[in-house]
């Protein structure tokens, strides 16, 4: 190898884990966060057969399932402005981000809940408790252990796709890799450079996904 | 002390219950035996609601409830005064033994944690499991967990416990320790509903036997006499099988 392209490699590597840090990183959290609010909320008023909440619900998930995250961005981004809605475009990555993440997540909440058992529900309904005592106290609580493994899934899979909100100008590792291949044309390299960043993150979060795994059979 | 009138119960087009009365004394011990599908367990189920009856009344104490079109309110109350013991036991599975016992009432009865914690030990210590207050269910024996769901139905001082074949889902040398503690209560005076198939603990411990069968009650007699002079010949050949089996 030679030293220009050592040192391509390790100035750009620097820039692209920085924008990891500052930029994947804040986006997949507060969107992963907000996105899990979300799908709590949209499989509860499932579960609990809530009127009209719950065929909203399901028309949401059916909208966000079945269109593409990219066509999402720039419908929020490009597309807003024209009714005069103008997000920046941080905000639109973390509006679409979450609403998808909400709905994808809240298809997994709700098979975790109704694979507790029913009759954890009537134990507390024989305790005295109401519904959504027994759902917050012990219901949910099993629900999201059963969940966790799937649920990490989508928050690796975030971490991925927020390199989509790179089409909407936003600089993160993708768009830094961008930004330095066409200054250097070193595509191939800087490219396969984004994809070893992407991976050293993910395979972070897999090691803690096992971690936590680990923590929650203790608890049983 | 508690009375059901003609309590009507299907599921689908499959009938189950076909106009059960029943009358429950305070101290009262009744076993209620019958073949599966005689509709035991859901006469069980619709006294606290578990289960929406078609139609009947019920009076508690002085309370009466329709059935069918309780209120909210009112289910509580039945479910206060109450306590069920299910097959497969149901205990909390995220929740410790002890947290098992005073969930219930720290969150519906809204006991300080102090003092429910003490009425927790008490019950546990009760059914024999003073060295288990922090095990987890998935830690403890079938026969322990039963122990504790026994615990927890007693914790709030019911005026009626219905067990619904309690001991159906146990090992057989675990089933002793469970018969144990319900003939330990039920000498202590409390009011009980026990479907079964322990023969032994409806001709020994249960003062009333009640049969059923085909979502009707064949024969409701004082414990001696059911099993000496049965009525009915059904009940004669029901006896006899037993017997036979073992």
């Amino acid at each position: 190898m030679d030293s220009r392209i050592i040192k391509i490699l390790v100035d750009s590597f620097g820039s692209l884990l920085l924008a990891g840090f500052k930029m994947t990183i804040p986006l997949t959290v507060i969107s992963f966060s907000i996105g899990l609010v979300i799908a709590l909320f949209t499989a509860l008023v499932q579960t609990a057969k809530v009127p009209v909440l719950r065929k909203l619900a399901r028309f949401y998930v059916w909208i966000i399932r079945g269109t593409p995250m990219i066509v999402q961005l720039f419908v929020v981004y490009f597309g807003l402005p024209n009714i005069g809605i103008l997000l920046s475009a941080f905000a639109s990555a973390v509006l679409v981000f979450s609403v998808s993440v909400g709905a994808y997540c809240s298809e997994t909440v709700r098979a975790a809940i109704e694979s507790v058992p029913v009759g954890q529900m009537e134990a507390g309904y024989c305790v005295g408790m109401n519904y959504w005592q027994i759902m917050y106290r012990i219901v949910i609580p099993q629900a999201l252990r059963t969940a966790f493994p799937p649920l990490s899934n989508s928050l690796i899979g975030l971490v991925k796709d927020t390199s989509l909100a790179y089409s909407i100008s936003i600089v993160e590792i993708m768009a830094t890799a961008q930004r330095i291949a066409t200054r250097t044309y070193d595509y191939f390299l800087l490219y396969i450079e984004a994809a070893f960043v992407y991976l050293i993150f993910c395979t972070v979060l897999q090691w803690l996904q096992r971690y936590l795994e680990g923590k929650l059979a203790q608890k049983r | 002390m508690l009375e059901i009138k003609n309590i009507h119960k299907s599921f689908g087009t499959l009938d189950v219950l076909k106009g059960v009365d029943l009358t429950v004394n305070k101290g009262d011990v009744i076993a209620i035996l019958g073949p599966s599908g005689s509709g035991k367990t859901t006469l069980l189920r619709c006294i606290n609601f578990l289960e929406k009856a078609d139609s009947g009344t019920m009076i508690f104490d002085e309370d009466v409830f329709d059935l069918h079109n309780a209120t909210r309110k009112e289910i509580a109350s039945v479910r206060r005064r109450t306590g069920f013991v299910f097959q497969n036991y149901n205990l909390f599975a995220n929740k410790t033994a002890l947290e098992n016992v005073t969930e219930g009432l720290i969150i519906a009865r809204k006991m300080k944690k102090a003092e429910a914690e003490e009425i927790g030990r008490k019950c546990l210590d009760k059914v024999g499991l003073s060295d288990r207050y922090d095990y987890y269910p998935s830690q403890l024996s079938g026969g322990q967990q039963q122990r504790v769901a026994i615990a927890r139905a007693i914790a709030a001082n019911p005026e009626v416990i219905m067990f619904d074949e309690p001991t159906s889902a146990l090992d057989p040398e675990l089933i002793g320790e469970v018969l144990g503690v319900m003939r330990e209560l039920a000498e202590e005076g409390m009011t009980m509903l026990v479907v079964t198939h322990e023969i032994n603990f409806a001709r020994n411990v249960s003062n009333y036997v009640i049969f059923m069968e085909n979502g009707v009650i064949v024969e409701k007699n004082d414990s001696r006499s059911f099993f000496e002079n049965p009525r009915e010949e059904r009940i004669k050949t029901f006896i006899q099988n037993i017997n036979k089996e073992r």
